[in-house]
């Protein structure tokens, strides 16, 4: 795993910073006219009960796969510049980042439309588990929206 | 010798994160359920009742798929990462 912002597909432990990430995407072309970006972070409340806790858990090897393949095809079929999707695993507090797109484009049309659809597709196609510890226990978030 | 991985809720359920399994021959995924009920019922069940997907060598396995010796058999609860 690495925490460098030279790989534009990661999945760490580590905190990242969004200014970070943002400029190293900045660098790809000359040409970037609009960067949208989509950072999810972690909430309190959760089908009415308090969270203390997130956990995350992945498919090694299989997960970075998912991601990359989410990173192609949004070049393919929005016809941005680049991507870049961020997904921290391991134990996260209330307020901590949790994943981050970064998508940078020509213009703002493409990069609105690709960062929405490359969440709702990393949601849908990649080994990555959520567990939140609440006063009343642990749970394995099954609920794929 | 094919490898199994469970992940997430699936550990307790299989009472492990990882096993290998000797085969004879090539397999379907109904009859490697079969090979795991004997052990672990309950995991057999949830594979047979396809309540989780199964990947081969990090692909998404489908009901014909069919395993050889060496590949890596991953059980996968529903994804959950990213935020709402």
């Amino acid at each position: 795993m690495s925490t460098t912002t030279d790989s534009k597909i990661r999945i760490q432990l580590e905190d990242f910073s969004v200014t970070d990430e943002i400029e190293a995407m900045k660098k790809v072309s000359r040409n970037i006219g609009g960067i949208t970006t989509f950072l999810g972070t972690g909430r309190e409340l959760s089908k009415g009960q308090n969270i203390s806790q997130l956990n995350f858990e992945h498919y090694p090897k299989m997960a970075e796969k998912k991601l990359e393949e989410i990173r192609v095809q949004a070049i393919k079929d929005f016809g941005v510049i680049d991507m870049s999707i961020i997904h921290r695993i391991g134990p996260i507090d209330i307020g901590e980042n949790i994943v981050l797109i970064v998508a940078v484009g020509e213009h703002r049309g493409e990069t609105f439309k690709a960062c929405e659809w490359a969440i709702a597709e990393l949601k849908r196609t990649t080994p990555i588990w959520k567990r939140e510890t609440t006063t009343t226990g642990e749970v394995w978030v099954q609920d794929t929206p | 010798m094919i490898s199994l991985k469970y992940f997430a809720s699936l550990k307790s359920i299989a009472g492990k994160d990882e096993d290998s399994l000797e085969i004879e021959s090539p397999i379907t995924i109904d009859q490697l359920s079969d090979i795991i009920s004997k052990t672990a019922p309950k995991m057999g069940e949830i594979i047979r009742e396809k309540k989780v997907m199964i990947s081969v060598n990090q692909e998404m396995a489908s009901a014909d798929t069919v395993i050889h010796d060496g590949d890596e058999v991953a059980f996968l609860p529903p994804f959950s990462g990213g935020a709402k």
